[in-house]
């Protein structure tokens, strides 16, 4: 059995949950299945606002989904479990606390706050590269330098499961492309399960084991493409052959090019 | 080094000496008698002659000031709290308080005096009416207001209410209640001049009331200058009071 089970979710917002009145009661997500297994990076894929990061929060627990299952590590989920990481596209990290303090804000929640939690939370600042700013406030650093504070944040508990939002989806390409990198490295460092919520095609494909790809709204899971590319990855990878065909599967799942009669999926 | 000092100090001292020639000259030159308007130096002389009156009845103002003020904190902030986080009471209240907010409630000194006496009290009521408003109105605001992604990482890590309200929100609203604070100690000021002014015996209200009613106008401009000096030390106090609760707040920018 798979670590991640998604079963036939649906979410339909009603007009309460929209704050208004008027409103038409939206579905945000109409049909929604896939499984994953434990340690494997999967990319969530396709336009924006189809419903993607209604899913990752539906798997967070933060809000319910109207019909279907949700299954992780076996247990059904229908409230936060605690055990998770979120990175979010902004880096939402906390103006009031240095950037250490920003790590450990998990630990203090979970009552966890000792001192080996705050070994840790140095350990990864030194693997994001920034040892030198634990004390820093976090206006003091860049974009990029920001969410990786915010990715140390989501990481310090050592989570079953890490939910990344279109994380580098505010960057610009150059320190996207460093991050992608960095997100291997750290994956690889701490056998993270991952969901990563993106629009960009060759983010997807250069980082995931799989691609979901969501329709337009509304939202169903079209197709799902194994990338059996190599590790470790580097930006080499982006202009071989296979990598062009993975990004080129992905583009025909999305509608954005005609499919191509010989080509299989694998 | 030297460039600094000259727009820093340089320039703010021509703009006041460029004022006080434009004072004197309009005196000397316009024949304006002393009781109208006085020199910059008779004004000077008041100040000195009568120093000791001035700082007492200012010591009087100064305590109603920061008395109805720490009082508008006292209560506002609980009540912010209770309004930003109960629907129900936020239903109730909130439209009222904005609605109150435009009733001039320097119209309500004279009531307050009928209620309270001309004593102490009905000071620290009017200073407490008009810092009271926009202390919880910012403060609601702020509370209300914590950015969506925080309350939603707080959530998933299962963090209980308290947790929340500490570690996020309120910490979160701090710029707010600073913002609000500021806008309740400049009005504190002229509450305690106006309920001074309405019925009192005391406090540097009360002091450029009898001085002008005496025809002692640079008694009265003395008086007048005392109350600006205390409007900016109050006004230093909360600015001092934000550096230590929020060192990480980016200094306000300098006009």
């Amino acid at each position: 059995m798979s670590f991640g089970t998604i079963r036939n979710v649906r979410k339909v917002f009603s007009s309460t949950e929209l704050n208004s009145k008027s409103a038409e009661p939206v579905v945000a997500l109409d049909d929604a299945s896939f499984d994953f297994d434990e340690g494997q990076l999967i990319a969530l894929l396709g336009p924006s606002g189809c419903g993607k990061t209604t899913l990752l929060r539906i798997v967070a627990g933060l809000i319910q989904k109207t019909s279907g299952s949700v299954q992780i590590g076996g247990r059904e989920i229908n409230e936060p479990l605690g055990d998770y990481g979120f990175v979010f596209q902004s880096p939402s990290l906390m103006p009031w606390r240095s950037v250490l303090d920003n790590v450990l804000f998990t630990m203090e929640v979970l009552k966890r706050n000792d001192n080996a939690a705050r070994e840790r939370a140095i350990q990864l600042l030194k693997l994001v590269g920034l040892a030198d700013f634990l004390k820093a406030r976090p206006h003091q650093l860049s974009g990029g330098m920001q969410q990786r504070v915010a990715l140390c944040r989501a990481l310090i508990h050592q989570p079953k499961l890490l939910l990344m939002d279109e994380p580098f989806g505010a960057l610009d390409e150059l320190t996207r492309l460093e991050m992608n990198d960095l997100l291997l490295r750290i994956r690889k460092e701490t056998g993270a399960t991952v969901l990563f919520v993106t629009h960009s095609i060759s983010e997807a494909v250069y980082v995931s084991d799989k691609v979901i790809v969501f329709s337009r709204r509304p939202a169903r899971v079209a197709t799902e493409i194994p990338i059996s590319l190599p590790y470790p990855r580097d930006q080499q990878l982006r202009f071989t052959p296979a990598f062009t065909k993975a990004e080129r599967l992905a583009s025909e799942a999305l509608g954005i090019v005609p499919p191509v009669e010989t080509g299989s999926a694998h | 080094m030297l460039r600094r000092v000259l727009t820093q100090i340089g320039y703010p001292l021509t703009g006041v000496v460029i004022l006080l020639a434009i004072w004197v000259f309009a005196c000397v030159y316009g024949n304006i008698p002393t009781v109208v308007l006085p020199t910059p130096d008779k004004v000077l002389n008041a100040f000195i002659a009568r120093f000791d009156l001035i700082l007492a009845e200012g010591w009087v103002t100064l305590q109603e000031t920061l008395y109805g003020f720490l009082l508008a904190i006292i209560i506002g902030i609980p009540m912010a709290v209770a309004v930003a986080n109960s629907r129900p009471l936020n239903l109730m209240f909130y439209p009222l308080l904005i609605g109150l907010q435009s009733v001039p409630k320097v119209a309500l000194a004279p009531i307050i005096l009928v209620w309270l006496g001309t004593g102490m009290e009905s000071k620290l009521a009017i200073v407490w009416l008009v810092a009271f408003f926009p202390i919880i109105v910012d403060t609601a605001a702020g509370l209300r207001s914590t950015p969506r992604e925080l309350l939603e990482l707080a959530r998933s890590l299962k963090a209980t209410p308290t947790q929340i309200f500490l570690k996020v929100q309120l910490p979160a609203a701090l710029p707010f209640i600073i913002t609000g604070a500021k806008v309740g100690i400049t009005l504190a000021v002229i509450g305690a001049v106006i309920g001074e002014f309405v019925g009192s015996s005391e406090g540097l209200g009360f002091l450029l009331l009898s001085a002008t009613s005496q025809l002692d106008t640079p008694l009265a401009f003395a008086a007048l200058f005392a109350l600006s000096l205390l409007g900016m030390f109050v006004y230093l106090l909360v600015e001092w009071a934000e550096r230590l609760a929020a060192p990480w707040l980016p200094p306000a920018p300098r006009h």
